[in-house]
């Protein structure tokens, strides 16, 4: 498997070599990008990772929204490129507008670090291509602010597209209609509280998080040899 | 001319609050009995350079409307000082 994926590094940021070894195990060539970059570097996916951008100021993701890469990023989106936002990453995606919503404090106002099982609820996505539909996944969360939440009009829109691509099995924050990850109308975007990258090898317990970033590297088109 | 401002931020009525619902259990060890409707919210201090206390207030609201407050899940109130 190919493909060439950016990992964004913002201050703070703390998954991002978890993405690393993670992706490249599975085949893919990884960059990082930092935050003050106003170009990317020719990459098929961009992963914004787990962590603390800007020490989650004022709220999750609500400065790391303005940093000067997340342009690219907004651009690499609108051109149709794949983009993962991973925890932390997920709350950016959602300051930034690339997907619906915003994630809140969870409900039990407790910062969690556990597995948490999951049902793949839309396998079409670019992201879940590789599941059966239904298939339930077991992989890491680990975050304190990880409620998803967006308004009833909203929600139905969310639903009635089918970008609701994870669920959780038995919900661990409050989030809204049990949202565990979801992708922006297009599906080219996606944002989840779990960490994929972090159940990708025999050692950390459990592999079904490869079934996401394998997905995701396998939905890159083929290149061109030219542009290699 | 400068004006201060000061802007508070809350979850938007019907989103429910963990910190305020923890805040109303607890007010009761304490002997407080009867509080209800505990919300807890975030007050942001600022001054700022406009002509007029209204250019003020229309300045410190579009900042709030980019930034300062999350449209999804919070509403925001200007005070200027």
């Amino acid at each position: 498997m190919s493909g060439r994926v950016g990992i964004v590094v913002f201050p703070g940021s703390n998954c991002e070599r978890d993405c690393r070894r993670a992706l490249e195990s599975l085949g893919a060539q990884t960059t990082f990008v930092w935050h003050k970059e106003v170009a990317l570097p020719d990459v098929d996916i961009v992963v914004l990772p787990g962590g603390f951008a800007h020490g989650d100021y004022l709220r999750t993701g609500a400065i790391a929204r303005f940093s000067p890469v997340m342009s690219a990023v907004r651009d690499h989106a609108d051109a149709g490129g794949l983009v993962i936002g991973i925890c932390n990453g997920f709350q950016i995606l959602c300051e930034a507008g690339l997907l619906p919503g915003a994630l809140r404090k969870n409900s039990g106002l407790k910062f969690i670090c556990r597995w948490v099982g999951l049902s793949v609820d839309n396998n079409q996505s670019p992201f879940t291509a590789r599941a059966i539909p239904g298939q339930r996944l077991r992989i890491p969360i680990n975050h304190f602010e990880g409620s998803w939440h967006c308004d009833s009009d909203e929600l139905e829109r969310v639903r009635a597209n089918g970008q609701v691509v994870l669920r959780y099995t038995a919900n661990p924050n409050g989030a809204l209609d049990d949202v565990a990850g979801l992708t922006n109308a297009r599906g080219n975007v996606f944002g989840l509280m779990p960490h994929p990258e972090r159940a990708c090898e025999p050692s950390s317990g459990s592999q079904d998080g490869a079934v996401i970033l394998e997905s995701m590297l396998e939905s890159v088109p083929t290149r061109e040899h030219a542009h290699l | 001319m400068t004006f201060g401002a000061v802007v508070d931020v809350m979850l938007k009525p019907g989103i429910a609050d963990p910190q305020g619902q923890t805040v109303e259990r607890a007010l009761p060890a304490l002997g407080f009995t009867g509080v209800e409707d505990v919300r807890v919210g975030k007050r942001i201090e600022l001054t700022v350079d406009a002509g007029t206390p209204e250019e003020a207030r229309e300045l410190v609201g579009e900042m709030c409307d980019r930034f300062l407050a999350n449209p999804v899940i919070e509403s925001y109130n200007v005070t200027v000082l």
